[in-house]
């Protein structure tokens, strides 16, 4: 069952106007300028989608407030800023089948009553960059965009804008300040965007995947949507397989697939033997073989302790020394951190330091302890989502190795010769 | 000097968003692109044009890992050292790249053609380790995969 991916994954599809139009795109917005903006809002609440784009929020929700605000102009955004690594499925998405977002922009903007619509692309998607630029003059020559379109009284334009490499840009608040030419920084919620976004002003921001699942709704309606999948998570998901996997890849299923299934299945197999496995990048609590016949949908993953995030699923195989990868994911989090919050500027930078010494030879027991402080005063502390989620990973591998983390500590031994004892 | 070369750029960049602070990014990509790097005299002029001070426009050049103060090569390296790709060896690409280049991550070679930069994911993990040079894309990358497009841009002139 595909639902994003629908187009793509034709042969000879090629993703211009005319390759959309053949496969009946922009009928859904046809069929959406016909219908209220109430009944556009109960068909997307009937598909029960969520966001896509890490935070899972119900979309419809979203929708509905930025509706109902009686501040303008409203706006709606893109979130193409895919930055957390493991994540590549919106470049695949925009890089072929541009015209599915750029057609669910354009219902969004008739259903909350904007007209206006960005999307904030990351600055280093240079090839997808110019293949939306083009989609969005071929909209624009067949009024898909523009004034008074179709006939009707709604106009709308969608403006591209390119990031300039910070993962931090990828938040959403954060997204908005940059947008608006300021440093990528997030800002306190609530009051959330759909409320005071872009310029103060009630703004809708979606996921490209997120996005990408609205013309099937509107064409083939709510209840059908939330027939695929699991009633806790309706639809599909698309899931970036990585690191040590025969077959990585990104691979649309309907989001009741186990983390084994997938695996298996689709990415044929682990590449040597499993050691663990980060179901939503290096935000989320490690998984490990025990836990491979999770389902692989929002509320599963969250019980089984961890996160679905944006679906970047990394596999780690049994070569690999556990603490030299909290290293790399510290360093990850230290460079990519903001600075506008003490909790994460500062806890960052120290997790950094603690994992460099453990690495060489000269850590302490207690730094354990105190990795684990760092952990639960960022997660409370921290103004957005990437302080709060940065020592997650090196949490759960204290917890889930703790044998190879006390033998780097107390016997100065990295069994795997990896780390520089 | 540096100004010249991308002012009709700037200006034309300038007016499509009203003079309006959202340009500064957009700004800043263009003059980036056209000088390879951001003089003063460019962060001033940009100041002028949106009634910035100057301080607000260098703190937003240097937040962003895209633009640049300092020249940079002609071809610009960037490597990505996240975990998919690291987990596909991306440490031993880097190590390549230094020595055949001859300089550190993060320096440019002497003759002003490479700089190397150690980067975050580029989404590009399925074909991981991957790298991209200036706009081009290289994955499922070996040392003699790297060896080989390097020896291609440096016969380039
Ligand atoms: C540090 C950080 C980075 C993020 N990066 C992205 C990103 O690259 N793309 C994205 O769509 N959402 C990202 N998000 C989530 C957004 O803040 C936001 O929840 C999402 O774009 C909303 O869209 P959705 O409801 O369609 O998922 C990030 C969040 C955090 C905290
Ligand atoms: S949590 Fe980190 S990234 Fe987020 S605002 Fe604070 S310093 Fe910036
Ligand atoms: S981790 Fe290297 S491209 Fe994503």
């Amino acid at each position: 069952m595909k639902v994003v991916l629908k187009n793509i994954e034709k042969r000879g599809y090629k993703g211009n106007i005319d390759s959309y139009l053949k496969e009946g795109g922009y009928n859904a917005f046809k069929k959406a300028l016909k219908m209220k903006p109430d009944q556009i809002l109960f068909e997307i609440k009937k598909s029960k989608l969520v966001g896509r784009g890490g935070a899972a929020f119900p979309t419809e929700l979203k929708w509905e407030f930025a509706k109902k605000c009686k501040e303008y102009p409203k706006y709606v955004v893109c979130n193409a800023d895919e930055g957390e690594p493991g994540t590549f499925k919106d470049r695949i998405i925009l890089e072929n089948d541009p015209h599915l977002v750029l057609e669910a922009m354009i219902i969004c903007g008739f259903t909350v009553g904007a007209e206006e619509g960005f999307i904030y692309i990351r600055g280093e998607y240079f090839k997808a960059y110019e293949i939306l630029k083009r989609a969005i003059e071929e909209a624009e020559r067949n009024n898909f965009l523009g004034k008074n379109i179709l006939g009707s009284n709604f106009s709308f334009k969608i403006t591209l804008f390119r990031g300039a490499g910070s993962y931090v840009c990828g938040e959403e608040t954060a997204l908005l300040d940059s947008l608006e030419g300021k440093k990528g920084q997030s800002r306190v919620k609530p009051p959330f965007p759909t409320f005071v976004g872009f310029k103060n002003k009630p703004t809708v921001l979606n996921n490209v995947e997120t996005f990408a699942n609205i013309p099937e709704i509107i064409l083939k309606g709510g209840d059908w949507f939330s027939q695929i999948g699991s009633p806790l998570s309706c639809g599909t998901k698309l899931y970036c397989l990585s690191g040590d996997v025969n077959r990585p890849g990104v691979y649309e299923l309907p989001a009741n697939i186990t983390l084994k299934e997938l695996i298996e299945k689709c990415g044929q197999g682990v590449r040597g033997k499993l050691k663990a496995i980060l179901p939503g990048g290096v935000s989320s609590n490690l998984l490990t073989d025990k836990e491979l016949n999770i389902t692989l949908d929002y509320p599963s993953v969250q019980k089984a302790g961890s996160m679905l995030g944006s679906g970047a699923v990394i596999i780690i195989n049994d070569s690999r020394c556990i603490v030299d990868l909290a290293k790399r994911c510290a360093e990850f989090f230290d460079y990519e951190s903001c600075g506008k919050c003490a909790p994460c500027r500062e806890g960052t930078k120290r997790t950094r330091e603690i994992f460099a010494n453990i690495t060489q030879g000269q850590g302490n027991l207690s730094d354990i302890l105190l990795l684990k402080e760092l952990q639960e005063v960022m997660y409370d502390t921290s103004r957005c989502g990437l302080g709060q989620a940065a020592l997650n990973a090196v949490r759960s591998i204290i917890e889930k190795f703790p044998g190879e983390f006390k033998e780097h500590i107390s016997k100065k031994k990295c069994k795997l010769k990896i780390c520089p004892m | 000097m540096s100004l010249a070369k991308c002012e009709r750029e700037l200006k034309m960049v300038l007016k499509e968003c009203g003079n309006k602070n959202e340009a500064l990014l957009p700004c800043l990509h263009v003059a980036c692109e056209k000088c390879g790097y951001l003089t003063e005299e460019i962060i001033t002029f940009l100041a002028k044009e949106l009634n910035l001070p100057p301080v607000e426009v260098y703190s937003v050049a240097t937040f962003y890992s895209m633009f640049n103060l300092q020249r940079q090569g002609k071809y610009v390296i960037r490597i990505c050292v996240s975990l998919p790709c690291y987990l596909r060896g991306s440490k031993k690409i880097l190590e390549t790249l230094k020595d055949e280049l001859n300089i550190e991550t993060g320096q440019t070679t002497k003759d002003k053609k490479f700089t190397i930069e150690a980067v975050s994911c580029l989404g590009l993990c399925d074909k991981a380790p991957a790298m991209m040079v200036n706009k081009e894309v290289y994955g499922n990358l070996t040392p003699k995969k790297v060896k080989k497009v390097i020896l291609q841009y440096k016969a380039k002139r």
